[in-house]
């Protein structure tokens, strides 16, 4: 390699630093390096870098250093840079093992493999896995010394990928065990095993492919949410096939709703003496039981308020825990009564008895049972204690939703009446007790101790006075105070400038990575644009005599019936004359990273609009792009991207290049601001797209819902100056304000990663 | 004159109030303000011209509007017959002259040199041309021109012109609340109230999933054929799913999630 054929300097530094000979490494060495690049951090890439000259001094040939620096980023991006010394670790052990030729097979898997895993956590795991493997199936054949490389390893890692998409980890592992317990001395079939030749390492397979895993019902879920509580929020797996001590309990926080990730179907046991032989329990499926989580979280953000833990002992607050999840689940049955079957199949049902007070502590045993008897008219338990505030709880509930201060009152006397000097034993009572579909209700409590009021602040123009914009004298613009119904005249100042420019490479790149998006896009770009002539048939005055239709009705005529006399037919020529403007709202919020994706939303966006303008220019429809953010109604700045006068070129793209988030969202102005340049278009259609993530801000306004009517007034005037008004919301809460601004013309992308495809979608079924 | 008593509504329509609806029409008919009806398929739009027809006790004239509608088709025609030609009027033209109220449903539909024709009648003028016929025609005082429109449907293609829009007073209807809403369902199919509010419930997850995967929610005439499914004996479980959920989606997540939705309700 000379150094000079690589333009940038730091291209050349980094090169030096592989330190390698390898051709075929320098054939790819750019390319693995623009991606990574993008995905990792300084000292992630020095790390890269570093591991990638080690691997290839292994003395393993190119292999495991191709693979290495081609799979390592998009590992990274999903599992995290922070893992790679783990995975160093691995090739390690490896290396001074007789297993190197092992090395390259297991790198060329692991990209595919981080992406099924998704954190640092579950690859450890899954290494643990691979070592346990290597370490057990090497140089045991026949009691040989450790000389021979493990005959399955290499066939087990490129299975890998194709292994966990079926199976979780805790079946991967299972799977193994079987493999080396029974062939660890076989090495043929050893590697039958492994390779899924053999009929029993599908047969095993099979077996362990149990369960509902969340990654393939989390959609459902999303829209079970939604559609049934009008919740939402990110679902976030946690494993439960290594914590085999204490069992991992759903919760919720700041970040979402953490679930299992990875739920058996559920078959509950036979009631006592009921029930034939041989016969099963309900049985609740997979997705159910992730149901009956979510029902059960929902019921305590809707009607759980948090109380004061400091002044009462662990046992009451279990009996407060209790009762306030028996509380919000009868409210939850109350809404949607099939609910109750699912709980009810779901929570034991504790026998009364099976406890003995004079040994053991029964608190939860009787909490558990009472938890039953709240909700399970037929739970047949004598216990007077027990039905007293069976009875005493749901005349409280009778009344209405009543409080989780309430209910706790009733917890407390409750375990006040109940209360044994056994209760404090060291030898609890579990069997039966654990209703595994609640959440470990961290939410329910705060102390006093910690307390973490939030720093009261001034909001203040987050830019230096002095630091004023350039450019154009600012035009402006009144806005609506809904609350007096009139204007604010001349209220927000727009300031107009042309958008800075960045690199036009790096949408082209942008654009090459969505390669096969954009052909597809294409082919439906055809059938949109415009066929030059259209035939209108069945015309009484036409330019052509319809033949077809002329000799039909000649035909009644004749026959005494009474003719059509539509028989003409004329041409139209189907031009579209649709002027559009994107509009981007390019606010401070865009700098985060989009739910489920490692890109921000502003990258995104910016895949998205420059996919749009590409299909917007291939189609030939004049259209403008430009980019809005806020600070302060003095201060709203309107940034040119595109004119349209412009074609989609190499200046456009730069600017596209350039975009950054910043600031507020000062909707209104910038709408009126963009219909001055759509009004002005002499086009049949105008079309305003609105490209936003929240809600109309900034931090002069305190009253959220006034910009969100001044936005809603805007859409109304813009209107009446013929032009359309759409907007695409990328705000998973958009819901409870969208449609006050733009009634029914919106769409909300659940899914940001998907914008890319969407945008262009929507663009060309809007304008059909 | 028995050509206008054939379009007499002569069975008093059961319509359920929303608001003030009522009272706002007989004050825009008593000024002969040309009305225009928005709302989603199936929320009660056609029932309520229905309703306020007999009730102001003026034929209805209903035409549904389509694409391959000409002018003619509103107007009328000359058709020719074994020995000349005879003038036939057209819908809107029978309207204006017996003092009708005349209904263009999913007036969107129709093409726009279509539409314009309805501009003479709607302003001060109250007219009519007849071209072909050399006539022009005065409405008949009792006339008045009803339009709706479903404003979900629409594009930027497929929108009426501000010159149209602007020549109506709207009413914008939309799925009546809840409780409403089950006592239409209720009262229209004889159905009890607890089942009845149900299948709102239903509907409100669809619509809780509108613009996430469904284009249109569950209307309440969707919600109406479930009701009537059940009361013939149908299982509710299997109504809904055949009323309610099939019709409007092919999405096998959001189908599952609303078959839950209906177990969940019905339990
Ligand atoms: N307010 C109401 N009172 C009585 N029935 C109603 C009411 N709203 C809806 N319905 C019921 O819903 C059915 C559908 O209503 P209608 O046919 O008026 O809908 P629409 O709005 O005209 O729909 P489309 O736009 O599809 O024509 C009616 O047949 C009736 O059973
Ligand atoms: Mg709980």
């Amino acid at each position: 390699m000379t150094e000079t054929e690589y333009q940038h300097p730091l291209m050349a530094a980094y090169w030096k630093q592989l330190d390698t000979s390898f051709p075929q490494v320098e054939e790819v060495f750019e390319d693995c390096m623009a991606e990574a690049l993008s995905v990792l951090t300084r000292e992630g890439l020095d790390a890269y870098l570093e591991a990638g000259r080690v691997i290839g001094k292994l003395g393993r040939g190119v292999e495991p250093m191709l693979a290495f620096l081609e799979e390592w980023p998009s590992t990274a991006k999903a599992v995290g840079e922070a893992a790679l010394p783990a995975v160093m670790a691995l090739i390690w052990r490896t290396q001074k093992s007789p297993n190197g030729r092992a090395i390259a097979p297991f790198l060329q898997t692991l990209a595919p493999v981080g992406r099924r895993l998704q954190s640092a956590e579950q690859l450890q795991h899954y290494l643990d896995i691979t070592l346990d493997l290597m370490e057990r199936t090497t140089g045991s054949i026949h009691g040989h010394h450790t000389t021979f490389p493990s005959p399955g390893l290499p066939d087990f890692l490129a299975q890998a990928p194709n292994l966990l998409n079926q199976l979780t980890l805790a079946g991967l592992k299972n799977w193994v065990e079987y493999g080396i317990r029974n062939y660890g001395n076989h090495p043929e079939r050893q590697k039958d095993y492994f390779s899924l030749q053999s009929a029993d390492s599908r047969a095993v397979l099979q077996r362990e492919r149990h369960g509902t895993l969340l990654v393939d019902v989390e959609h459902k879920l999303d829209l079970y949410l939604r559609g049934l509580w009008q919740d939402g929020d990110q679902l976030v797996p946690y494993s439960t096939a290594f914590d085999e001590i204490r069992k991992p309990i759903p919760y919720y926080d700041r970040l979402g709703i953490r679930l299992p990730d990875v739920f058996d179907d559920w078959i509950s046991p036979l009631p006592p003496g009921g029930g034939g032989v041989g016969g099963e329990g309900e049985r609740i499926s997979g997705i159910d039981r992730y149901r009956a989580v979510l029902a059960h979280i929902v019921g305590h953000r809707r009607w759980s308020e948090a109380q004061i833990a400091d002044n009462w002992s662990p046992f009451q607050r279990m009996a407060v825990e209790f009762f306030e999840d028996c509380r919000i689940e009868t409210l939850l049955i109350r809404e949607y009564p099939g609910l109750r079957r699912l709980f009810l199949a779901l929570h034991p049902k504790p026998i009364e008895g099976a406890c003995n007070p004079e040994t053991t502590s029964c608190l939860r045993h009787r909490m558990a049972m009472l938890s039953r008897a709240l909700l399970d008219p037929d739970h047949g338990y004598s216990d007077a204690a027990l039905n007293d505030f069976a009875a005493r709880f749901h005349a409280v509930m009778e009344a209405g939703e009543s409080s989780t201060e309430e209910i706790a009152a009733l917890a407390l006397s409750y375990v006040a009446k109940t209360r044994r000097q056994s209760d404090q034993f060291a030898r609890v009572h579990f069997d039966d007790t654990v209703v595994e579909y609640r959440d470990d209700n961290r939410q329910l409590w705060k102390f006093i101790e910690s307390g973490d009021e939030e720093e009261a602040f001034d909001e203040k123009r987050k830019i230096e006075p002095g630091e004023e914009i350039q450019g154009l004298p600012p035009r402006h613009y009144p806005e609506w105070d809904y609350a007096s119904q009139t204007y604010r005249p001349d209220w927000a100042s727009v300031y107009a400038a042309l958008h800075p420019s960045g690199q036009a490479a790096d949408i082209d790149k942008l654009l090459a990575k969505h390669g096969a998006l954009a052909k597809r896009l294409k082919k439906m770009l055809d059938l949109l644009k415009p066929q030059d002539k259209v035939r209108i048939r069945y015309q009484e005055e036409g330019s052509e005599l319809d033949l077809d239709v002329a000799i039909r009705s000649l035909i009644d005529f004749k026959g005494g019936a009474t003719p059509d006399p539509r028989i003409n037919m004329s041409h139209r020529t189907d031009g579209r004359d649709i002027a559009v403007m994107l509009l981007l709202d390019l606010s401070e919020s865009l700098n985060e990273k989009a739910a489920g994706s490692d890109q921000t939303i502003l990258e995104l966006s910016q895949e998205a609009v420059s996919l749009l303008a590409w299909a917007i220019d291939k189609l030939g429809d004049p259209f403008a792009i430009a980019g809005f953010h806020s600070n302060t109604r003095h201060d709203v700045r309107y940034l040119h991207i595109k004119g349209y006068s412009e074609r989609w070129n190499d200046d456009v793209k730069a600017r596209l290049a350039a975009m950054q988030a910043g600031y507020s969202t000062r909707m209104g102005a910038a709408m009126r601001h963009a219909a001055h340049y759509l009004g002005a278009r002499s086009a049949d259609k105008k079309l305003m797209l609105i490209l936003t993530d929240g809600m109309p801000s900034d931090v002069d306004t305190h009253d959220d819902r006034l910009l969100i009517e001044d936005a809603r007034q805007a859409v109304k005037e813009l209107d009446q100056q013929g032009i359309f008004t759409y907007c695409i919301s990328l705000d998973p809460k958009a819901d409870e304000y969208v449609s006050d601004i733009f009634g029914r013309q919106y769409t909300v992308i659940d899914h940001v990663e998907r914008l890319p495809e969407r945008l262009p979608q929507l663009f060309m079924a809007l304008t059909k | 004159m028995t050509d206008k008593d054939q379009y007499k509504v002569e069975q008093e329509p059961f319509y359920q109030q929303q608001k003030n609806e009522v009272a706002l029409y007989e004050a825009a008919y008593r000024n002969r303000l040309p009305v225009m009806v928005k709302g989603p398929t199936g929320c009660g739009k056609s029932r309520f011209v229905e309703y306020m027809a007999w009730k102001l006790n003026k034929p209805l004239i209903t035409v549904a509007c389509n694409e391959d509608m000409t002018a003619s088709d509103l107007v009328g025609r000359y058709l020719l017959e074994a020995n000349g030609t005879r003038w036939l009027d057209g819908p809107l033209t029978v309207a204006a002259r017996i003092g009708a109220i005349c209904y263009l449903d999913e007036i969107v539909e129709a093409r726009q040199d279509t539409t314009v024709v309805i501009h003479p009648l709607t302003d001060h003028r109250r007219t009519l041309p007849l071209d072909k016929k050399g006539e022009l025609i005065h409405a008949h005082p009792d006339f008045q021109l009803v339009i709706s429109y479903n404003p979900g449907y629409q594009t930027l293609m497929k929108d009426l012109k501000q010159s149209t829009k602007q020549r109506f007073t709207a009413f914008d209807f939309d799925y009546p609340d809840a409780a409403l809403e089950a006592q239409i369902v209720a009262k229209e199919t004889g159905m009890d109230e607890v089942v009845a509010a149900k299948l709102v419930k239903i509907g409100g997850v669809a619509r809780n999933l509108k613009g996430h995967g469904l284009d249109e929610g569950i209307s309440t005439r969707l919600l109406v054929y479930a009701a009537v499914l059940i009361k013939d004996g149908v299982a509710p479980r299997d109504a809904c799913r055949m009323a309610l959920v099939r019709p409007i989606t092919d999405d096998a997540d959001i189908r599952d999630t609303l078959d839950h939705a209906i177990d969940a309700t019905f339990a």
